[in-house]
């Protein structure tokens, strides 16, 4: 067995730091926030996706992942041993979900999506993507946005047009994502919509 | 008087940055996210022990604790003061197990503790607000029983709130609540905006900072995203009011903001000022003069030296 990548140099702060810059992305929808993630996990898992699941999953806290991690050798012993989750096939008993391959289509209604009494026992999932602006793009609106706010996604995730028109059917009930780029992360809780329909 | 504390100090060794362990940390972060993901929902968390009595604002402080880094400066309010026990010894605490910085000034603060008040100066998008809230459930009154309000809230039944409120009117020809006044957040959940008097509620509404409330012995965090709508439930023909006081501050003349009465000397001398301690602070360094500014004793300006 090869030797496991690192975890967090300084787990107290960078934690902290990577929580805050989450916890600015979901209240801020659509509006990139700066991770830096000194971490280097297997492949095809991102330094931005590990240093989510490292700052937020745990024992009580599972995680999902794609195929392509899945698939990938070290992934799911790097999660293991860094945070003590459990790396579940069911995506109904994921608090996280990580995505490294945006390109593919995602089992969206599968994840948990909290219940009407506890909508926050739902899953969040953290989608890798190679860009991210404001600059132009999709329009969206919602709490945590003043008036209008655009984003961009490069490439855009296939199931995110789908989530989102999940989140206004069933809200309180819905997905929470984060999409992480290198260096940035963007929040879109489910109470985002789009301006127009994708 | 210094408004801020010079420098950031280590924090004493033998806790974990700001007390609380690592796991603790986690689980409280996970619900303020999801709190923040369904405004105004009441998430449920596993709240700890900590070093002081329920009432002196545990779920507050637990919040704080989960959220803190080492660049934030910290300002504690109670009642709108910096200076009473609460405030001083929460703010201590923070210096004490988290080395961060501490200020009175609302300005210079990324996270602002408090226990029953909004500052009067705005605030940005940099600043994040944590409420102490004692009964975090606005239905608590109506029905006790926690499963019976989740499936309240669950349907969004909120007939009974609006009973209640209808039934202050019929009583005393107004919405008597001045305290506590339920919100509806997002048109969605109705929320307790804790003991806040009404008069702080259209700050809540499309707030630029981002609010937060820690209810410790209930065990409930809630959030209230930034540039969020904010309602004070009301009816067409009783709408939201705020109070209104017919005086100026007596310290700083400030209208528009919230008094409290003081009592001046032994001879049932009395007066109203800013609950807001530092707001009046600063407008007087701007020259701004009160009706009985020069009449009254240093102690009663707040000049007294902060922690
Ligand atoms: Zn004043």
């Amino acid at each position: 067995m090869t030797a496991l990548a690192h975890g967090f140099g300084d787990p107290v702060t960078d934690a902290q730091q990577v929580f805050h810059a989450a916890m600015n992305a979901l209240a801020r929808p659509g509006r990139p926030q700066p991770l830096t993630s000194g971490l280097e996990p297997p492949r095809p898992m991102t330094p931005e996706l590990a240093a989510i699941a490292l700052a937020l999953a745990d024992h009580e806290a599972p995680i999902w992942l794609d195929p392509a991690l899945a698939a990938a050798s070290g992934a799911a012993d790097f999660l293991r041993f860094h945070t003590g989750a459990a790396v579940v096939a069911d995506p109904g008993r994921a608090a996280f979900a990580l995505i490294a391959d945006p390109g593919m289509p995602l089992p969206v209604e599968q994840f948990a999506l909290g219940t009407a009494e506890f909508p926050d026992r739902s899953t969040t999932l953290v989608i890798a993507v190679e860009d991210l602006s404001d600059t132009n793009g999709w329009v969206l609106r919602g709490p945590g946005i003043a008036d209008r706010q655009s984003l961009l996604a490069a490439p855009w995730p296939h199931a995110l047009a789908d989530i989102v028109r999940l989140n206004s059917a069933v809200f309180p009930r819905g997905l929470d994502v984060l999409l992480a780029a290198p260096g940035r992360i963007v929040g879109l809780p489910r109470s985002t919509r789009f301006v127009e329909e994708i | 008087m210094t408004a801020q504390s010079a420098t950031h100090t280590a924090p004493e060794t033998g806790y974990n940055f700001a007390y609380l362990d690592e796991q603790t940390k986690r689980m409280i972060r996970r619900a303020i996210l999801k709190a923040i993901a369904v405004p105004g929902y009441q998430v449920p968390f596993a709240s700890r022990e900590m070093p002081m009595p329920y009432g002196w604002g545990t779920g507050g402080v637990q919040v704080t604790a989960s959220i803190l880094g080492p660049d934030d400066v910290l300002k504690v309010i109670d009642q709108g003061s910096d200076d009473t026990t609460n405030a001083v010894s929460i703010r201590k605490f923070f210096k004490r197990t988290a080395g961060v910085r501490t200020t009175t000034r609302t300005g210079e603060a990324t996270v602002i503790q408090t226990r029953h008040r909004i500052p009067e100066q705005p605030l940005g998008e940099g600043q994040v607000i944590v409420y102490q809230v004692p009964i975090p459930e606005p239905l608590r009154f109506l029905e006790p029983r926690e499963t019976e309000t989740r499936k309240l809230h669950a349907l969004a039944e909120y007939g009974l709130m609006h009973v209640k409120l209808y039934e202050d009117i019929a009583r005393h020809g107004h919405i008597a609540t001045t305290y506590a006044y339920p919100v509806e957040v997002a048109g969605r959940y109705i929320m307790d905006p804790s003991p806040t008097p009404k008069f702080d509620n259209p700050k809540m509404h499309m707030m630029a900072g981002l609010q937060l409330f820690g209810a410790g012995r209930e065990k409930r965090i809630y959030a209230i995203p930034p540039y969020t709508q904010v309602r004070s439930l009301d009816f067409e023909d009783h709408p939201f009011r705020i109070q209104t006081f017919s005086h100026p501050c007596a310290l700083c003349a400030a209208e528009g903001v919230y008094l409290d009465e003081v009592v001046m000397d032994d001879r049932g001398g009395r007066m109203f000022v800013c609950s807001d301690t530092d707001s009046c602070e600063e407008r007087r360094e701007q020259g701004h003069r009160g009706a009985m500014l020069a009449d009254t004793p240093a102690a009663l300006k707040g000049e007294s030296s902060h922690v």
